[in-house]
């Protein structure tokens, strides 16, 4: 079976005046209904890469591949209505802060209601129905009352859940969750992390986990990707991560302190080891 | 006072902005020369302890002293002298039409210190930055050099005790280790005492020896950081903090 994703030599480049720089050199990858973690710190192309893949992004970014394949779908040659069916309806994506990517002047409940009608044409009394039963899948007690809120009366962890509802409702083949949790509590991430987890896996659907952390990507995907300056550096599943062989993988797991942390000093990264640019 | 004085005194502080009440009756007893943090999810008042103690929420009852001296509620010269803040996003807390080195000597010219052009060069070398950044601008810094800078910037008074409000949570990991390391370095080198602030409990165990735990603007736990580290926390609320980084943590195939 082909995968549902092909991703063959990706690369995404702006202009500067000192001509075009290239923040995704080339990856590839290919993706079943499996969870893919992809790691890196700012400025690693990640973030492009998830961009990439559902064509955010504008000119004058340039994205170029070999081939970038939905479910035999060539992403790169659809028009931006093309683009527009598959975008929410079978691709959807979760980005960072809630407080931004909410619509502060619409209810939570007509947010996702108009994810929903935009793919689906259905009667008012269903939507309604859809929107209560998504709100209580990502556990929101009391879903009715939530759904006549504004954003600005949610908390930032269940303005990530409302996001998630929203991301789900039209049933996307794939999910990508771009630093979902980062902008929540630690107490909180947990818990919005394994509501994704729970949906995506009942659902059976793909998930690609961008994130900086590498700890929090190896609990909830299958395999990881770990980037650095726009190339994989190193590709493992995620039970494997503690014998990863990149020297940067490594650094990065050994600058993370411990919770029983008894070194008196963090090892640091020797950026000159790799940094080929 | 068993020898010591102690750094950071509360007694039964309240802080309120406007009419909402948001510290409850809180008392800590930091010795001088501790590093002690405060942890608990956003809201609850964590951040604003540090802000009173600096005198950015002058809306407090009870009683702050720093070194021994009882904090006054306007503008106190002699506690901003001994006692200075690091805020948790560099982006945001350095001026960006003013270059490091000016940045650097305001608290110098506000207290009246001379020899400035040496001091900064010194501070530069001690924070671990190149002295071409001196006559640059904050944009043309990575965070970790606009972190330093905020350090640089909280040490030049010469201050025995440092807040730090989230000093890493910013950062890419690879360069919180490097802050984490150069704020161990000085706190050695400089004999300081670190009122941290943070959600991120490895941070505390890395670089503090005692926590406080705050829920809903109550301190709920005092504890030695060793406590921490074997999981031994008592109270509830702290060892939910506690699973939810430790799930975190730990690596599930």
């Amino acid at each position: 079976m082909a995968p549902m994703l092909e991703v063959k030599n990706l690369r995404v480049s702006f202009p500067t005046h000192r001509g075009r720089v290239e923040v995704v050199k080339g990856i590839s990858f290919d993706l079943g209904r499996e969870r893919l973690g992809i790691v890196g710190e700012s400025g690693s192309g990640k973030s492009m890469t998830g961009r990439a893949i559902l064509k955010l992004i504008r000119k004058p970014g340039l994205v170029t591949a070999d081939r970038l394949a939905f479910e035999g779908v060539d992403i790169l040659r659809q028009s931006e209505k093309q683009m527009r069916s598959i975008r929410g309806a079978r691709i959807s994506m979760v980005m960072q802060d809630p407080k931004f990517s909410l619509n502060p002047v619409m209810t939570v409940g007509e947010q996702i209601a108009e994810a929903l009608v935009t793919h689906e044409k259905l009667p008012r009394r269903e939507v309604n129905e859809r929107i209560l039963t998504m709100l209580e899948a990502v556990r929101i007690n009391d879903p009715k009352r939530v759904a006549g809120l504004y954003p600005h009366e949610v908390s930032g962890g269940m303005g990530q859940r409302v996001m998630i509802a929203m991301m789900l409702i039209p049933g996307p083949e794939l999910l990508i969750a771009d630093e979902p949790t980062s902008a929540l509590d630690v107490s909180v991430q947990a818990q919005v992390l394994d509501i994704i987890d729970d949906l995506v896996t009942t659902k059976g659907m793909g998930l690609i986990l961008i994130s900086h952390d590498l700890n929090l990507v190896s609990r909830y995907c299958d395999r990881i990707l770990v980037m650095n300056s726009g190339t994989v550096v190193e590709e493992c599943a995620a039970g494997e991560l503690d014998s990863a062989r990149h020297p940067y993988t490594r650094g990065l797991l050994a600058a993370m302190p411990t919770i029983d942390e008894s070194r008196d000093e963090l090892p640091v990264l020797d950026r000159s080891q790799w940094a080929g640019t | 006072m068993g020898g010591h004085m102690s750094a950071i005194r509360l007694s039964n502080l309240d802080i309120s902005y406007g009419d909402t009440k948001v510290v409850h009756g809180v008392n800590l007893d930091i010795a001088e020369g501790e590093s002690f943090a405060l942890v608990g999810e956003s809201g609850s008042g964590k951040s604003t302890i540090l802000r009173a103690i600096a005198g950015l929420a002058p809306d407090w009852t009870g009683g702050i002293s720093v070194l021994g001296q009882a904090r006054s509620h306007g503008v106190d010269r002699a506690v901003a002298r001994q006692c200075q803040m690091v805020f948790q996003d560099p982006y945001g807390s350095l001026h960006p039409r003013k270059t490091i080195d000016a940045t650097l000597s305001e608290p110098l010219a506000i207290h009246g210190v001379g020899n400035r052009g040496k001091r900064v060069e010194a501070m530069l070398k001690a924070v671990g930055l190149d002295q071409r950044f001196r006559f640059r601008f904050p944009h043309q810094l990575s965070g970790g050099q606009r972190q330093r800078v905020a350090i640089a910037r909280a040490l030049m008074l010469e201050p025995k005790v440092l807040l730090l409000d989230e000093p890493t949570s910013a950062l890419d990991v690879s360069v919180q280790a490097e802050i984490l390391n150069l704020l161990k370095r000085l706190r050695r080198e400089q004999g300081l005492t670190f009122l941290l602030v943070t959600h991120n409990l490895p941070v505390v165990s890395f670089l503090c020896d005692r926590l406080a735990v705050m829920r809903h603007g109550r301190v709920v736990e005092v504890a030695d950081v060793d406590l921490l580290r074997s999981g031994q926390l008592v109270e509830p609320y702290s060892r939910e903090l506690l699973a939810a980084t430790e799930g975190r943590a730990g690596v599930i195939a």
